[in-house]
């Protein structure tokens, strides 16, 4: 049975993402926890949202998560494969994506993400995976969503290295680089939800979850938090959204031996 | 015109020392046993390219075979990172490497760039990106029509694509299907090429007319290997070996370890050994 009042944190992130997301949405979808968030939609109020994963699967429906970007299940619930280098050009820099879902290693308070080094870029004190498709994710979706966990490690003043273009220094950094899609407009974390200040682009905090003070989501952000001034209170998940995500979960466990999926 | 040989005499007959060399495979069809054969020949001073090198990268650099990598995602999928990549980038361990780093859109191009003849790829990218300062090799190309500033990269042109593919005909000409990726881009890109098999069959008279197929004429080697792409999969034979990816995070996390599972799976073993591993899958 579902059990309504103890839903974690990282539950109330899936969902609260999930509900960012509408039917007439056609998402570029990263793996983590965007992945979880997309097919939560998907399952629940978007059934007809078109999710594309960078393999080249486009309008894909897992009944599992993926393990990664370019599991078989993706392909073979895809209305259509295509190949990576039309993924890319007809696809994303076409224009044809309205939403890219991000995750990020490292992220500044103005949606700037950073997965490829901590430390120096020459001299690394740890090599993460790099950028991956990211970089032109952050600049060829109409807009950017970004999740993250909160911690003080990931949620910095200043990233170590800029794998994917946010909002830059803020205000109209974007259109100085000549970058005319808007960028990350939704910030989703395990604590709350953000949206840019329409003038600075600062993350500002419009929605905390339930059960969540101001000073928890500062003890966890590494830069000094705003709130807006008519904060919100997120609404706890409902019965069907938390259901659906753990049925979700559990599928991908029972498929992938174990193996939360992504 | 594709000639049929053991995967030994194919890597023999196309790969030399110094050669730059694309194994390609998006998650998909990754040409693990090719791989392998090319560590058991010892083909060292290799420039590999590839937009995700996984597992059979960190192998190729762990045994001390690689001098440069260039990429766009170096992560173990759905895993974590690539640890004897990271040994090689932070401790020069067993030698120091060189990396070129891009985006998959900027390596998409650069294969799609190679494969059409041009000498480099023009496309929106890199704003505002990090990797424009450290990699000289991205530059900038205005268009002469319109002034917009867009991202050039120099095309990829392999002297070796190494890819798996579901079959090949009698003739020569080889079918890849389901997640496609790069393949059909790296090999026409490539002045020479090595595929693997799951299976050979008579024809194609049956197949479907839009499918993606390279003529015989632009491939130079296959080889019949069943299981070849193991741990990753071949959509329609076997499903992805998820515990090996697991396993390997612990294996490729110590030298010794690594060394050890190496000789034994790899150097001490043949392509035959490919298609018992994917029986029970």
């Amino acid at each position: 049975m579902t059990n309504l009042s103890d839903f974690t944190p990282n539950e109330m992130m899936t969902i609260a993402a999930a509900r960012a997301l509408s039917n007439d949405d056609v998402c570029f979808v990263g793996i983590g926890a965007p992945s979880a968030a997309c097919n939560v939609a998907r399952l629940t109020h978007a059934p007809d949202i078109t999710l594309i994963y960078e393999s080249g699967t486009i309008g894909t429906a897992p009944n599992v998560l993926p393990l990664s970007i370019g599991d078989g299940e993706l392909c073979e619930t895809a209305v259509t494969t295509v190949s990576v280098p039309e993924m890319f050009r007809y696809w994303l820099q076409g224009g044809r994506i309205s939403i890219g879902f991000l995750g990020a290693a490292q992220l500044d308070r103005f949606g700037n993400i950073n997965t490829t080094v901590i430390g120096d870029y020459h001299k690394p004190k740890v090599r993460l995976p790099g950028g991956g498709g990211a970089p032109e994710i952050a600049t060829s979706c109409k807009e950017v969503f970004i999740t993250i966990k909160q911690t003080t490690r990931g949620m910095v003043d200043k990233i170590d290295f800029y794998t994917s273009f946010g909002h830059g220094e803020g205000g109209d950094h974007r259109k100085r680089l000549g970058i005319n899609t808007k960028g990350p407009t939704l910030l989703i974390t395990d604590l709350a939800i953000w949206k840019p200040d329409p003038e600075t682009k600062e993350f500002t905090v419009m929605s905390m979850h339930q059960g969540v003070t101001r000073d928890r989501i500062q003890e966890t952000c590494g830069w000094k938090v705003r709130f807006s001034d008519r904060l919100e209170e997120t609404p706890p998940p409902s019965e069907l959204e938390l259901t659906t995500l753990r049925e979700l979960q559990a599928r991908t466990e029972r498929a992938h031996g174990g193996k939360k999926g992504s | 015109m594709a000639k049929f040989q053991s995967l030994k005499e194919a890597v023999t007959e196309n790969l030399r020392d110094g050669d730059t060399v694309a194994f390609e495979g998006f998650t998909h069809l990754i040409p693990h046993a090719a791989a392998h054969e090319v560590i058991r020949q010892g083909i060292k001073d290799l420039t590999l390219i590839r937009m995700t090198p996984d597992i059979i990268y960190d192998q190729l650099i762990g045994m001390g075979l690689v001098k440069k990598v260039i990429f766009s995602y170096a992560g173990n999928p759905g895993v974590g990172l690539l640890r004897r990549m990271r040994d090689a980038i932070e401790n020069d361990w067993p030698r120091a490497i060189e990396t070129e780093e891009h985006s998959h859109a900027a390596m998409a191009n650069a294969y799609e760039a190679g494969a059409a003849g041009l000498p480099c790829a023009v496309f929106r990218g890199y704003r505002g990106a990090g990797l424009k300062e450290v990699n000289p090799s991205i530059k900038s190309i205005t268009c002469p029509f319109t002034g917009e500033e867009l991202a050039a990269v120099p095309a990829h042109r392999p002297d070796v694509a190494v890819i798996h593919a579901q079959k090949a005909n009698r003739r020569g000409d080889v079918l890849v299907e389901g997640i496609i990726g790069v393949q059909k881009e790296a090999v026409l890109a490539s002045k020479r090429s090595v595929v693997t098999v799951e299976e050979v069959v008579e024809d194609f008279d049956d197949l479907h007319p839009n499918l993606c197929v390279l003529p015989h004429w632009t491939v130079t080697s296959i080889a019949h290997v069943p299981g070849g792409a193991h741990p990753s999969y071949t959509h329609g034979y076997y499903d992805r070996d998820n515990a090996a990816y697991l396993e390997w995070d612990q294996i490729s996390a110590d030298r010794d370890l690594f060394m050890a599972w190496m000789r034994e799976n790899v150097l001490e073993a043949g392509p035959d050994a490919f298609a018992t591993r994917v029986k029970e899958l």
